[in-house]
């Protein structure tokens, strides 16, 4: 029963790690408002994971991986956060004119390690498997994920600051500002990973709000060689930009050999199996930025 | 030096004949009466597009509530082109909303963004946003630098006729 229960919650965590685009989960941070006038100038946002594109049916993403961003690049604090069991939430107060970033920034990591000459195994937030993991562990093999959920909000005239990259997993170049993003005309962006051009990715845009539509809208383009890739939205509203990257262990292989009992299930009583090592090392890097087509 | 002398006294040639130029634009709007729960009259901005590429080349007038900045932005088209870039409240640009109504407008050739407006093809938009309502936006070619014929354009829901005349 102990076993089965670990199982579980195993299976749960294991969920919760899996890429978005992967189990057609989706992961967003949507702003109230994208574009401000004025010096009175608040937004609420809201922050999930979610089946469908913008409806909050899943979970919340953790606060704690919140980071906000004024237009001269200063961490903002979010204001009346709280979090829901469908969505996190929280206000941000636009003080300053220009262009803010809200995102949700987390690291997972899956990793195995010999200590004493038995396998041991971590999944966890990239925080947690530094203190986990002793540094120096033998036979390390990590599978770490970088995943970036974003929006972009401007008040009065936009700025560029907030879109100067860290260098960490893939991160979104602006050509056309995602304040003047209009239905019907071209719009240019940028992809980077881990700094450099993101070249080849397959960028796919969707709209909210289709979730009343029989045929959801979906258009998928590719970036070129310098990252860089074109979009023409042609209907007005809230649109989520996403793409992932990835390369060598994934993780998600079949279950290790000899851990289901009859029928596929675990014999109740049967012992936990040993942990199985990592069959190598992997990356991966999530990225959606939700952007507002505004009408001509 | 000597090759942009010609260029110097065009420029100057240019500028001194500019107050000859100079004539006032006249721009009349119509704002309908609309019947719906909930009336506000309508923000609205008269700004000046260049001809060729659409860019702003000047808000003329900028009609809002105090305090409600908040709204401005719903004029979009001039919020995205000219607006966002300006502070606002600013003399002789901004005031208040009207009532229903027709507007007629004078704007000197001598001041604000006439004064520097080179001689040519340009776009008068009446751009018009209720709040908690619609938006719509006319635009009417005319020539600047000499008096001219009376251009029109029509608006089908927030706004009525607009004339533009350069005299």
């Amino acid at each position: 029963m102990n076993t089965f229960k670990t199982r579980l919650i195993a299976a749960a965590v294991a969920a919760a790690l899996v890429p978005a685009a992967a189990q057609a989960a989706h992961s967003w941070v949507l702003p109230s408002t994208t574009v401000l006038s004025g010096s009175n100038a608040w937004i609420t946002v809201d922050a999930a994971t979610s089946d469908s594109l913008y409806f909050a049916n899943l979970r919340p993403l953790p606060l704690t991986s919140i980071q906000v961003l004024d237009s001269e690049g200063q961490p903002v604090a979010p204001q009346n956060a709280s979090l829901g069991k469908l969505r996190a939430t929280f206000d941000v107060q636009l003080s300053k004119p220009g262009t803010y970033k809200i995102a949700s920034v987390s690291t997972a990591v899956l990793a195995s390690w010999t200590e004493a000459g038995v396998v041991k195994r971590f999944r966890g937030t990239g925080e947690d498997f530094a203190k986990a993991v002793p540094a120096g562990a033998a036979d390390l093999k990590t599978i770490k994920t970088l995943s970036r959920y974003e929006t972009f909000v401007t008040r009065d005239d936009p700025t560029t600051t907030v879109f100067a990259p860290t260098g960490q997993g893939l991160e979104m170049k602006p050509v056309t500002h995602p304040a003047d993003v209009v239905v019907g005309e071209p719009a240019s962006f940028a992809l980077l990973l881990d700094g450099k051009p993101a070249a080849g990715l397959d960028v796919v845009f969707m709209r909210g709000g289709d979730y009343w539509k029989a045929k959801p809208a979906e258009i998928t383009v590719k970036t070129g060689a310098d990252g860089g890739f074109k979009v023409t939205l042609p209907e007005g509203g809230i649109w989520s930009m996403s793409a992932s990257y990835r390369t060598g262990e994934t993780g998600r292989g079949g279950p290790p050999p000899g851990a289901g009992g009859p029928g596929g299930r675990p014999a109740p009583d049967a012992p936990p199996p040993p942990a199985q090592p990592l069959a190598g090392d992997g990356y991966a890097a999530n990225y959606t930025a939700t952007i507002e087509a505004q009408m001509p | 030096m000597k090759r942009s002398i010609p260029v110097l006294t065009l420029a100057a040639g240019a500028a001194a004949a500019a107050p000859a130029l100079a004539a006032d634009l006249r721009v009349t709007y119509e704002v309908p009466r609309l019947s719906v729960a909930e009336y506000h009259p309508p923000y609205t901005a008269i700004w000046i597009e260049n001809a060729a590429d659409g860019a702003s080349a000047g808000t003329l007038s900028v009609r809002f509530r105090p305090n409600h900045e908040k709204w401005l932005k719903d004029m979009r088209q001039w919020w995205r082109k000219a607006g966002r870039a300006m502070t606002v409240p600013a003399d002789g640009v901004t005031g208040p909303t009207r009532a229903p109504g027709v507007q007629d407008m004078t704007f000197s050739g001598a001041k604000g963004p006439l004064k520097d407006l080179k001689p040519g093809q340009y776009t008068l938009v009446v751009e018009a946003a209720r709040e908690a309502g619609g938006h719509e936006s006319v635009r009417v070619p005319f020539v600047w630098g000499r008096a001219g014929k009376v251009s029109s354009a029509k608006g089908s829901t927030e706004l009525g006729a607009v004339t533009v005349a350069v005299k």
